[in-house]
């Protein structure tokens, strides 16, 4: 059974710690700025929202990459970056049209989750469960609707 | 059932895989141009600049793609289409015959017709050949005059300055990059290159290239003359379709296809920069080059070539573009819509700028430079056609809230 991060924003207080579990994880550094994984603050509506790629089946990333370095984990079902294949064009960061694949200035490369190769380190910072490692079909795109549902910051156009 | 792929960019080398995953007992052959293995011009600035080798720029990595995959690669180029017989005539003779065809000749560069421009020393910067050329050319203290300061312009000057070359820029036009970039976008632009040492000229352009002395003199149209050793034309692209003519296949600016990438002619299909489709936002007719619609493309095409019907929904234009490290992208209608609200966030200083574009309460377009975080967002709120609400206001008083703006419109409606 293949699983996905599920992110509840319910949960989240805004810690960051998986901002810092992340930023260690994959750059040795508690720089937030370098988290793939982040958490959107909501001031008007006094929420917390953390967000990071969903791993789409449409992988618009992996399809627009003009030199093939981004690749199906097929373990995970991860979409990862090759980091000496990425020539840092950042094509991939217009054609996701979630926002979630980013170009890191100082590697000159672009970056993403790769779910730390099925034990991702977010998850298991994550003090209250808002963020979770769970079976695939509990996600999915429908669920990542419901999911963005429950984020409810704008009620204009519920 | 034999599919013929004219065009080896990403949009053909794309539709080939898709072909073979949708049709595993067909014929498959794709018709490459140059002699090179597949390769993306995406990656050629990278490759003047010494990042990565030639092997860096190919678009499949795993040598075997393509064997593997029953793809057969013939070097060669298309003279002429038969449609009746349906028949695709090459350039060096033969032909090569085809139940499904798929147009993805891709651009060229544009030419310009001032005298001179055959001239050792005039280069453009289209090709892996072109880059080779320039690689070996471009020493310390060579004298660049370019001609344009368009996508293409700007994104090899970081390379070029690389080599250590003294670069000059004519820009035919007020404005840098005017097809992408509003004029403070474009304006940011000019300062970045500027300080970088780059020189700019602006509404200037040659009236013809001479050699003196086994230099070239540039020769302005108000008869001043700048000497030169290489003379880089950098002017645009147009679409590869010379090979058409007398085809009947029905051309506008591009191909005209329907929503299955079909050509007026049964059979034949087209994608990426060679293919007239629509726009998803206007439902107007356009060419679209980006790396994006023509991989998008390529697989759409090849679904429906395999007889698996797609449609094509359109698409829009926007684009990523780093000069000399500087990031900016451009999104839709970034030029904006009368009665249409626009926001901007400027910081001279930091060469950072913000600049988005409203119909009603719907994002239709941006301009960014030095702004590259989860930029992807632009892309999912124009066309996701998202009801902004409460957060087109929040977008009018800080446009860097964009993120935010998606997580909230696009995902509670949804």
């Amino acid at each position: 059974m293949q699983k996905s991060l599920h992110l509840d924003p319910n949960k989240c207080t805004g810690c960051l710690q998986c901002e810092m579990a992340c930023a260690w994880e994959n750059h040795r550094s508690f720089t937030v700025a370098k988290s793939r994984i982040k958490v959107f603050t909501f001031h008007h509506e006094g929420r917390f929202v953390p967000y990071t790629c969903t791993q789409c089946d449409e992988a618009w990333c992996m399809m627009a990459c003009p030199v093939d370095a981004i690749r199906l984990d097929p373990v995970t079902g991860a979409k990862i970056v090759l980091e000496p294949t990425c020539v840092g064009c950042k094509v991939c960061t217009i054609a996701c049209p979630f926002g979630t694949i980013n170009y890191v200035a100082q590697t000159g490369k672009v970056q993403k989750c790769d779910l730390c190769g099925g034990q991702p380190a977010c998850a298991k910072a994550c003090p209250t469960g808002a963020i979770t490692y769970v079976d695939a079909d509990w996600t999915g795109l429908g669920k990542m609707r419901q999911w963005a549902g429950k984020t409810d910051t704008n009620p204009a156009t519920v | 059932m034999r599919h013929v792929i004219i065009g080896s960019g990403p949009a053909g080398v794309v539709a080939a895989a898709t072909l073979r995953k949708a049709d595993p007992a067909a014929d498959i052959t794709l018709v490459c141009g140059e002699a090179e293995p597949p390769y993306s011009r995406m990656a050629i600035p990278y490759l003047l600049k010494g990042e990565i080798g030639e092997a860096g720029t190919h678009l499949r990595k795993d040598e075997d793609h393509y064997r593997r995959l029953r793809i057969g690669l013939v070097r060669a180029r298309a003279r002429a289409v038969d449609t009746a017989a349906r028949r695709v005539a090459l350039v060096a003779g033969g032909d090569l015959y085809y139940d499904r065809l798929l147009i993805a000749t891709g651009s060229r560069p544009s030419h310009e017709t001032i005298p001179g421009m055959d001239l050792p020393g005039v280069h453009s910067c289209w090709t892996l050949a072109d880059a080779r050329a320039l690689l070996a050319k471009a020493r310390p203290g060579t004298r660049i005059v370019q001609m344009g300061a368009g996508f293409v312009g700007c994104i090899i000057m970081e390379g070029l300055l690389s080599r250590g070359v003294d670069l000059t820029i004519l820009v035919r036009s007020g404005y840098m990059v005017r097809r992408m970039m509003n004029p403070t976008a474009s304006g940011l632009i000019r300062r970045w290159c500027e300080a970088k040492g780059v020189k700019i000229l602006t509404h200037t352009q040659p009236k013809e290239l001479r050699s003196e002395g086994g230099a070239l003199q540039v020769v302005l149209a108000d008869g001043a003359s700048l000497p030169a050793d290489l003379y880089l034309s950098v002017v645009g692209v147009d679409p590869n379709l010379d090979f058409l003519q007398g085809s009947g296949i029905a051309v506008g600016q591009g191909i005209l296809v329907d929503p299955s990438l079909q050509s007026s002619a049964p059979g034949v299909y087209a994608a990426g920069d060679v293919a007239e489709s629509v726009d998803c936002l206007t439902g107007k007719r356009q060419l679209n080059a980006i790396q994006p619609n023509a991989v998008e493309q390529g697989r759409i095409a090849a679904l429906n070539m395999a007889g698996r019907p797609v449609h094509f929904k359109g698409s829009f234009v926007f684009n990523v573009l780093t000069t000399l490290g500087l990031v900016s992208s451009s999104f839709g209608t970034w030029q904006g819509t009368p009665g249409g609200d626009s926001a901007e966030v400027l910081d001279e200083a930091r060469y950072r700028y913000v600049n988005l574009q409203f119909d009603g309460d719907r994002l239709i377009g941006a301009n960014c430079v030095g702004f590259a975080d989860h930029v992807g967002a632009f892309r999912g709120l124009i066309e996701g056609r998202v009801r902004l609400g409460v957060w087109k206001q929040r977008l009018m008083e800080d446009p860097t809230r964009v993120m935010q703006a998606y997580l909230a419109a696009a995902h509670s409606v949804a």
